[in-house]
């Protein structure tokens, strides 16, 4: 059946299983692969996106529950790559491997778009869902609070 | 300077084949010197000057680089062209990167060993070198004056005694009918531009927007999506299999049972039934309605509990001796005490973030094209033209970036699966492994039982060291006859013990592997480090002495060591001790800077202790402090860790800094949560619920990491910084409260 997606502005009619989660009808259907898999059960964070401006973990959250929402992926996150904490990720030069940053910096930035100036403490918080084998913890923190001045 | 062979294809090949080592290098440089159209690979595109198969200097004055190795989060992509540019004079903005395909011609493309700079920088910088030397001889023709009165500076030929200059492009055409010279002189280090500096990522736009490219997110025209069910005990075989619900599901196109299941296992593909569907999830729904029964052989029997007990065992026996100094009975007849202790590690896995993936397709002349998150190209091309039947020249293994590799991308099998299933269903195939998937069918580093016994005189020297290492070999996945830790092994952190301990036996206890074995991010020297750095600060205390101070005692006066003087077989990561010295003067270096960055000796609260532990690997010496507490619950918290880094000669500080950052957070994983288990020879973990990693709220406060001004060749970075932090946060969770752990990982232990 078709399930009707806003993503990133466009809309998308997607013949999908409504069950499919969010994740895989992003990637393998409407072919946006920035939006990363890791875990398929919501415990590692490389999947975030955000559905009407909330941080969502699309492996584990059924495509017909957007339907008729508002998705941001990181493709979308700002129309040139410079949205404040993509910046501040690139002159801190965060990533590794660069694989999980998807997610990250799409938690990094609804953390923002809430809080916009976050402690160690909120950012850990905020932050805690989302892995990062390489180890990129350190710059991330100081990462969000180097964009959450570069917005001020 | 470096002499410059002149080899034909053919002899290099054969002389390749037959190479280990130090050689590899020598020859490599070759190969980076091998004039164009000499009637193989490297002849360029025309209007181009392709001096050699690492750099193509276009018409239009860009570069090309050919970035030859793995980019899994190390920063190579960044690091080998600052190298090439730097020697060429060419603009940081005027380079243009090209991954390599897995092919001979680049000589060796395997990522692994800490080995990217430490082993190419030379055959970078002769490439770059080459490529400068033969601009600066067209523009030398061009305008009639010796070669040695012009210069390469920014990105131009320039000749100040006639205010000439041309820029690279515009001596394409002349150049390109030279033979490279004979050899090559580098640069002055004090003339660098960008080796030694911390230039920006090379991919951090498109790894921030999305754009960047892993093995996971290639997609062909008409391709299937495969999920595949694995036998759960290795070695195991399909009973039956009813695929009848799994074909009902949507979207699900075929199922296919792959061959697989060799022994020794090697890089070939696991036994296993493949559901191949339109996207990935219609796979994992048809794989989970299979109904399959296995058959799972020998290793159905396997049970980790029991087996540490086996492996306990075989450890407090004397085992193989692979090194003997002094005379240890002797030592020991005449001590005044004597200390001993057992260690124990588990299995672990890798876990890159990016799981193992890949995508093929079949060509008409029944080739085969791959894309693949590979740490081994060129192993990539070979599993895939033996699982194929076909010559490994009619296979083409493009690069994708790695979404972490940490060794578990140096096995091929999930690029062999691909390749196979696009082959039996004529469609491209992806292949995405599972978190599932990955943890219960990887590779795993070995586990492993030490005992270490110490001979100590009346003012607590230690006279005498015994110590026995026992753990299934990685060479058991490729040698179903293997017994027990080769000597490649044993040089990793056994053997090459650096303290002046006059009478020292290092033994090798034999172990059979149940499991797939493989390298994990600085390999034996995890465990091995745990051991030695854990069991030092323990003779520290029955010393009664500061851990530094006698840390420092302990390594003695500055000096080279020599494991083969001793007896044992030691390869020193494939370089001469001579050019990379175990040298106890550089370790103790670290070791000092490292105890006054976090303030060692300083008064802490109760309930909070520093440890310190400092281990050689990959010829890089990382000496590391964490601070901890244990509160009432017994609860661990790393606050702050401080790394001193000898790496020799750095070419991008920033890149070596993001490893030893990111070395603490991975070494910290597995010294407070990573264990792999196996039950009926199933392993029982599955995703990251079971088999934790460390998290940004777990993360210390700081990882201050300080890179030591040493005069010396590089040295390997992706792992050196992994073994001492487990030591280190051990030995520190002693000082905070007198508990010694000698059991990985520390959460077993009540803590964490």
């Amino acid at each position: 059946m078709a399930v009707d997606l806003t993503i990133n502005g466009q809309s998308h009619s997607l013949d999908v299983d409504p069950k499919m989660p969010l994740l895989w009808a992003i990637r393998d259907v409407a072919g946006l692969t920035g939006t990363k898999f890791g875990c398929g059960k919501a415990l590692c964070g490389a999947c975030v996106v955000h559905v009407d401006g909330q941080p969502v973990r699309a492996c584990a959250f059924p495509v017909s529950s957007a339907a008729g929402k508002q998705i941001t992926t990181i493709e979308g996150l700002s129309p040139d790559g410079n949205h404040p904490v993509q910046v501040a990720w690139r002159e801190l030069n965060v990533p590794q491997c660069g694989y999980c940053q998807s997610g990250q910096i799409m938690s990094a930035a609804a953390l923002l778009a809430r809080k916009p100036k976050p402690t160690d403490a909120e950012i850990d918080n905020a932050m805690s869902g989302n892995i990062c084998r390489c180890g990129t913890y350190p710059r991330i923190r100081k990462a969000i609070h180097r964009a959450a001045e570069g917005q001020s | 300077m470096k002499r410059i062979e002149h080899l034909s294809r053919r002899e290099f090949l054969k002389r390749t084949g037959q190479t280990t080592g130090g050689l590899v290098l020598a020859l490599s440089v070759t190969a980076a010197c091998q004039p164009s159209g000499n009637g193989d690979e490297s002849a360029g595109a025309a209007g181009n000057f392709e001096p050699n198969v690492f750099v193509n200097v276009r018409g239009d004055g860009v570069v090309e680089i050919v970035c030859y190795r793995s980019e899994m989060g190390q920063g190579i992509r960044t690091c080998l062209p600052q190298v090439i540019a730097d020697e060429l004079e060419a603009d940081w903005g005027r380079i243009e990167l090209i991954q390599a395909t897995g092919d001979a011609k680049y000589g060796d493309q395997n990522t692994d060993g800490s080995t990217s700079i430490r082993r190419h920088f030379d055959i970078l910088r002769t490439a770059g070198a080459t490529a400068r030397e033969m601009l600066i001889a067209a523009a030398a023709i061009e305008w009639g004056v010796p070669a040695a009165e012009c210069v390469a500076r920014d990105h131009a030929i320039h000749h100040e005694a006639s205010g000439r200059s041309a820029g690279f492009g515009a001596l394409v055409a002349t150049a390109a009918d030279l033979e490279p010279p004979a050899e090559v002189t580098f640069k002055s280090p004090t003339d660098y531009r960008y080796i030694g500096k911390s230039m920006d990522l090379i991919d951090g736009f498109d790894m921030t927007t999305g754009r960047a490219n892993y093995g996971i997110d290639t997609v062909l025209p008409d391709m299937l999506y495969a999920s595949i069910e694995r036998s759960p005990v290795l070695g195991g075989t399909v009973k039956s299999v009813d695929d009848a619900k799994a074909r009902a599901v949507t979207g699900v196109h075929d199922v296919i049972q792959l061959p697989g299941g060799t022994s020794p296992p090697a890089f070939n593909p696991l036994t296993g039934v493949a559901v191949l569907a339109d996207n990935t999830w219609a796979a994992a729904e048809g794989r989970a309605a299979l109904a399959i029964e296995w058959e799972p052989g020998a290793n159905g029997a396997y049970d980790s509990g029991t087996y540490r007990e086996t492996l306990t065992g075989i450890a407090k026996q004397d085992g193989r001796v692979t090194l003997e100094r002094g005379d240890v009975a002797a030592a020991f007849d005449a001590a005044e005490s004597v200390h001993e202790a057992i260690y124990y590690a588990p299995h672990l896995s890798q876990a890159p973030m990016e799981p193992p993936a890949a995508a093929a397709r079949m060509l008409p002349d029944g080739g085969c094209e791959v894309w693949a998150c590979t740490q081994a190209p060129q192993a990539a091309q070979g599993t895939v033209a033996a699982v194929l039947g076909i010559e490994p020249e009619k296979v083409t293994v493009h690069v994708t970036l790695l979404g972490g590799g940490f060794g578990r991308k140096s096995k091929p099998d999930f690029v062999a699966e691909a390749a196979w299933l696009a082959r039996e269903t004529g469609r491209p195939v992806k292949v995405t492994w599972s978190r599932e998937d990955d943890l219960r069918h990887g590779y795993l580093h070995s586990v492993s039982a030490q005992r270490l016994v110490a001979a100590l005189d009346a003012d607590g020297n230690t006279t005498a060291l015994r110590h026995c290492t026992a753990f299934p070999s990685i060479s058991s996945t490729f040698d179903s006859a293997a017994t027990g830790p080769s000597s490649g092994e044993l040089g990793l952190g056994a053997v090459d013990n650096p303290y002046a301990i006059p009478n020292l036996q290092v033994m090798a206890g034999d172990a059979p592997a149940h499991l797939r074995i493989g390298w994990l991010r600085s390999v034996c020297n995890v465990f091995h480090a745990f051991a030695t750095c854990s069991f030092v600060d323990e003779l520290a205390h029955k010393a009664g002495m500061d851990p530094r101070d006698h840390l420092l005692r302990l390594l003695g006066p500055a000096r080279q060591v020599d494991p083969a003087a001793d007896g044992a077989e030691y390869n020193n990561y494939g370089q001469p001790l001579e050019t990379y010295p175990i040298d106890t003067g550089r370790i103790a270096a670290v070791v000092r800077k490292v105890a006054d960055m976090a303030g060692w000796g300083r008064e802490l609260p109760e309930g909070r202790g520093l440890g310190i532990a400092v281990h050689r690997s990959f010829l890089t010496t990382v000496g590391t402090v964490a601070e901890v507490s244990v509160n009432a619950d017994g609860r661990l918290t790393v606050h702050e860790l401080w790394t001193a880094v000898d790496a020799g000669l750095v070419v991008n500080p920033d890149r070596v800094i993001a490893q030893m950052e990111g070395a603490g957070i991975f070494g910290m994983s597995l010294a407070l949560y990573g264990e792999i288990t196996a039950k009926g020879g199933a392993v029982e973990q599955g995703n990251f619920d079971t088999y934790p990693v460390l998290r940004i709220n777990e993360t210390p406060s700081a990882i201050n990491v300080h890179i030591m001004d040493v005069d010396a060749p590089p040295g390997g970075i992706g792992e050196p910084g992994v073994p001492p932090v487990a030591p280190a946060i051990a030995n520190a969770v002693f000082a905070a409260t007198g508990r010694r752990i000698r059991e990985l990982p520390l959460s077993k232990s009540g803590l964490a």
